[in-house]
């Protein structure tokens, strides 16, 4: 059709836009889906560059709702995968989806490892309290007393605190927003995207089936709080000390403590060496130490050292 | 007591060869028994290295303890001048450093052998003992040798030092191979290492010995072998076969193979991480196959057990990936240091769902080379996990093998994000798996979802009941029509006969060992060894039934219905019930008399 070269089209949510998702009507995911659709129009990531990679629960079907490369993984274990794909392809945006379950029960250990690694992707989980794709089995985030199948009379174990097993782990970005709240949940996502490093947002997305209302205690229109985090101007006034600083890492486990629904917003942020850069380090000092040589030279130099 | 302790001289029977002078040997087994800490593996690995430089044939057997802090170990070496199938059932030499060494292994020796034991250390003999032993000041002479320093430490070398003179080494060969391995350290660490070496060779064995020896020159080819152990002939395998990128978590006797990748990788311009735990290890090394490499994970049983929900992931997409499992003893933490073939069934069947993937085992360390090579290869062309059966025998044997022709078997990795056009079919029912790796474009504007769940010929999910047959069916078809591709097996000995031994794996030299010596007793014998484990090649039951008994060896239980795994195996897809098995797990090798006399045991009439 066209002989000059062709401006890239640019990346709409149209295009973005795959089949209308199996959630339940009125589903939190579906507002996480659509703040991610606006986030990548407005940062306008080349299409074939984006990459979207998740294990097994309701949260975790976001990648078949994304025209996008996506990978529906195993349960809890989507991020190993990621970091797979991150390490070995730095061409790519990499971003993991899932749940509470998927990710800091099954999953825990690998996110506190994925986190430690500062592997250079981004992780959204959407923390219903629950397990919804299996129908309302306890969580590790359902507070105590939460009535489901396997606790009919009430969840007795302690549920964890995402955010500080997220700063504990070394996460190098992490916050917490609300389904409900749109542009705030759009303004993390973008800041977490253009984190280099492991960035992670935890987003408070409501299970309308098997725990509704779980989360209207931090929905204004609920009659909730929805309380953001005041961050650092660095504007050397007297009020601003009393912000918070997001490189404070005992700030955000202050934070982190507060009682339910707590502040949104950015808790950690650090800038710290990626697990991808510091491996590049090393292969390209690798490189540089055997001159470049082909797959052929090097082997057959180890080949004759044998001898 | 006398430092030249001697018993009765004993006649020496070690395959003479007629000769002026010296004692012509053929083959010699030596063993050196000590502990771990001695560094015994060291001149084990020396000796090694020298015979493939004589173009002499090599195989070394070592035992290490899975304890940490050392414990008995031993390094048996057999050098020979015709093939050495085998690390050799008896020694011909036994270096004992300490008490208990020589009491667990004089047993051994065989009958007019000669042991060399530590006087320092050894205080009591066995009387009544049908061999020639030697009492040499090991560690004292060691001690004044290093100027009273390092104590304990250069007895290995020392040890060397008098193995080159006792077999007349090529002394130039063998201190250049001592220079390569310790030159690299700090000066002082090379001059301590030839000193005690020098003195081993002074020492003045030529009376206490009575005979002199000498190892036949190799008839083999004059180019010099290349001399490795299986774990590092695996490690080049996979890199010539174009690995690039993989992800384990540390298991004896896997480990060593991480540790090389790790290292080896970066200067490819690749990587090796070093993961959480085998969970994460296999879906990491997933994410690199997805991501359009050739990705290698691998471990040992308990570390596999873990890898299997991912693996099963891996048949479902179609992704290539090759798995190593260097098997130990089991169930659970088992025998992590013992040898044993227990893992078959589990590469083939240890996933849920049907969940058919490729399982190849090398025969000896060479083959680790070529069946790493091959496992990329088929990963790559049949797009499923392939698993690599090798085992504690083969991880840390040392042979002597020609160098791989690199022209033949080296596999170039691209990675290939052309644009994918509006026919972009990922399971085609009629054809090969496509990828779609993640960075091409679609140009019809739909991007892939790689799945776990079933899936149609475009990927998308669907629990059609039609569409899970096809599927399943499409998933075993790529499988059958590998098998359709796959020689016979050669057959080894006799091309008919009466007994027909089948292996597989790391038992390749004993049981043609076996199969020479029941020859020689004038049985008709022939051996038959798989490599293509799943698929197997069609048509063996045309080999089968060339002989009257067809005999499984496997290390590995007889289980409950008397048939090992590659029995069981063989029998349900051949329905023959001519075809037994020879089992055993108690840890160790198998040695030739053991198969032979099994092998005499089960065809009597
Ligand atoms: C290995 C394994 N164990 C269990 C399951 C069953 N399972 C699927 S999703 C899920 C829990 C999902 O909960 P969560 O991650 O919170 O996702 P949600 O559905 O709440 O979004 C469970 C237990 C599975 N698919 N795989
Ligand atoms: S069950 Fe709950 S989490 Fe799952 S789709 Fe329905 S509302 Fe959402
Ligand atoms: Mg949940």
């Amino acid at each position: 059709m066209s002989t000059a070269a062709e401006a890239p089209k640019p990346l709409t949510k149209k295009d973005l836009t795959a089949d209308h998702p199996t959630w339940c009507p009125g589903c939190g995911d579906f507002a996480v889906l659509a703040s991610f659709f606006k986030v990548l129009e407005k940062l306008q990531i080349p299409h074939e560059k984006i990459c979207t990679i998740a294990g097994i629960g309701c949260s975790s079907r976001f990648p078949y709702f994304v025209n996008g490369h996506g990978v529906h993984f195993i349960h809890g274990r989507a991020l190993p995968f990621a970091t797979g794909v991150s390490l070995s392809r730095p061409d790519l945006h990499v971003f993991a989806f899932g749940g509470d379950g998927d990710g800091y029960s099954i999953g825990g250990n690998h996110l506190d490892h994925a986190a430690r690694k500062n592997v250079n992707l981004t992780y959204i989980v959407m923390d219903n309290f629950v397990y919804g794709l299996t129908k309302k089995q306890t969580s590790p985030t359902s507070p105590k007393g939460f009535k489901s199948k396997t606790d009919p009379t009430g969840a007795i174990d302690q549920p964890i605190n995402p955010m500080k097993k997220l700063v504990y782990g070394g996460a190098s970005f992490v916050a917490r927003t609300h389904a409900t709240q749109v542009k705030h949940m759009m303004e993390v996502f973008e800041r977490a995207i253009l984190h280099p490093g492991f960035s992670v947002v935890e987003v408070l997305s409501e299970c309308v089936v098997f725990y509704p209302g779980a989360f209207d205690a931090g929905n204004p229109r609920k009659g909730g709080a929805f309380d953001l985090i005041e961050e650092r101007k660095w504007d050397d006034t007297p009020e601003d000390a009393e912000r918070h600083d997001v490189s404070d890492e005992n700030a955000a486990y202050q934070l982190a403590s507060l009682p339910f629904p707590g502040k949104f917003g950015v808790f950690y942020e650090t800038d710290r060496p990626t697990k991808n850069q510091l491996e590049q380090i090393w292969i390209d000092a690798s490189r540089e130490k055997v001159g470049n040589a082909s797959a052929a030279d090097l082997l057959t130099t180890r080949f004759a050292a044998m001898k | 007591m006398s430092p030249l302790a001697t018993s009765e001289p004993s006649d020496i029977t070690l395959d003479p060869a007629p000769s002026s002078g010296a004692t012509e040997l053929q083959n010699a087994v030596i063993r050196f028994a000590g502990n771990s800490q001695d560094g015994i593996q060291t001149i084990g690995g020396l000796l090694a290295r020298l015979a493939g430089r004589s173009a002499r044939e090599v195989m070394t057997y070592m035992t290490i303890p899975s304890t940490i802090s050392g414990g008995p170990s031993i390094f048996q070496v057999h050098l020979g001048s015709g093939e050495v199938l085998s690390a050799g059932d008896e020694s011909d030499f036994l270096f004992a450093f300490y008490q208990h060494s020589y009491d667990n292994h004089i047993g051994s020796l065989r009958p007019g052998g000669v042991c060399i034991y530590d006087s320092d250390q050894v205080q009591e003999l066995k009387g009544d003992l049908d061999a020639l032993q030697v009492g040499i000041p090991i560690t004292s002479t060691t001690v004044e040798a290093l100027g009273g320093s390092s104590r304990e430490r250069g007895k290995n070398l020392f040890v060397l030092g008098l193995v080159t003179q006792i077999f007349k080494l090529d002394r130039e060969k063998v201190v250049g191979l001592v220079s390569r391995q310790f030159g690299g350290k700090n000066e002082d660490v090379l001059r301590n290492a030839m000193l005690a070496f020098d003195a081993g060779f002074a020492y003045p064995v030529g009376d206490l010995l009575r005979v002199e020896y000498e190892l036949q020159q190799g008839k083999g080819s004059a180019a010099d072998k290349v001399t490795t152990d299986g774990n590092t002939a695996m490690v080049l395998g996979l890199l010539a076969g174009g690995v690039r990128y993989g992800a384990a978590y540390p298991i004896t006797p896997w480990s060593t193979i991480m540790e090389q990748l790790r290292v080896e990788l970066p200067k490819y311009g690749g990587l090796f991480v070093q993961a959480e735990d085998e969970l994460g290890a296999v879906a990491m090394a997933l994410g690199f196959a997805y991501s359009g490499h050739t990705a290698v994970t691998g471990s040992a049983g308990p570390g596999i057990s873990l890898k299997m929900e991912a693996l099963s992931y891996g048949t479902m997409a179609e992704l290539p990936l090759v798995v190593i499992n260097v098997q130990r003893g089991g169930p659970s933490t088992g025998l992590p240091t013992s040898v044993e073939q227990s893992d078959l069934l589990q590469a083939i069947y240890g996933s849920h769902g049907d969940c058919p993937r490729i399982v190849l085992a090398p025969k000896n360390v060479a083959d680790c080379f070529y069946t790493a090579v091959e496992a990329c290869e088929l990963a790559r062309t049949y797009s499923c996990p392939v698993f690599v059966l090798t085992d504690m025998a083969l991880a840390s044997r040392i042979e002597a093998f020609e160098e791989p022709d690199l022209s033949k078997h080296l596999h170039e990795p691209t990675l290939d994000l052309a644009p994918r056009g509006e026919e972009f079919k990922p399971y085609p029912l009629d054809g090969p798996t496509r990828h779609a790796p993640p960075g091409s474009t679609m140009t019809a504007g739909t991007y892939p979802v790689v799945t776990g769940l079933e899936h149609d010929e475009w990927g998308h999910p669907s629990a059609n009941p039609g569409i899970h047959q096809k599927m399943t069916e499409r998933r075993r078809e790529k499988l059958k029509a590998l098998g359709a591709t796959l020689p016979l097996p050669e057959t080894f000995g006799d091309e008919n006969g009466e007994i027909l031994l089948v292996g597989w794996g790391s038992t390749w030299g004993p049981i043609r060992e076996a199969v020479g010596r029941l020859r020689e007793k004038g049985r008709k014998v022939g051996a038959v060894h798989l490599r293509h484990l799943n698929p197997m090649p069609n048509d063996l039951e045309t080999v089968f039934s060339k002989y009257d008994h067809v005999l499984v060896v496997e290390m590995n239980d007889e289980g409950l219905y008397g048939h090992g795994q590659l029995a069981t195996l063989l029998r349900a897809r051949h329905c023959d019930p001519k075809i037994r098995s020879i089992c055993k797990t108690d840890g160790l090798n198998y040695r030739v008399r053991d198969i032979v006399s099994r092998v005499e045991a089960a065809t009597e009439n």
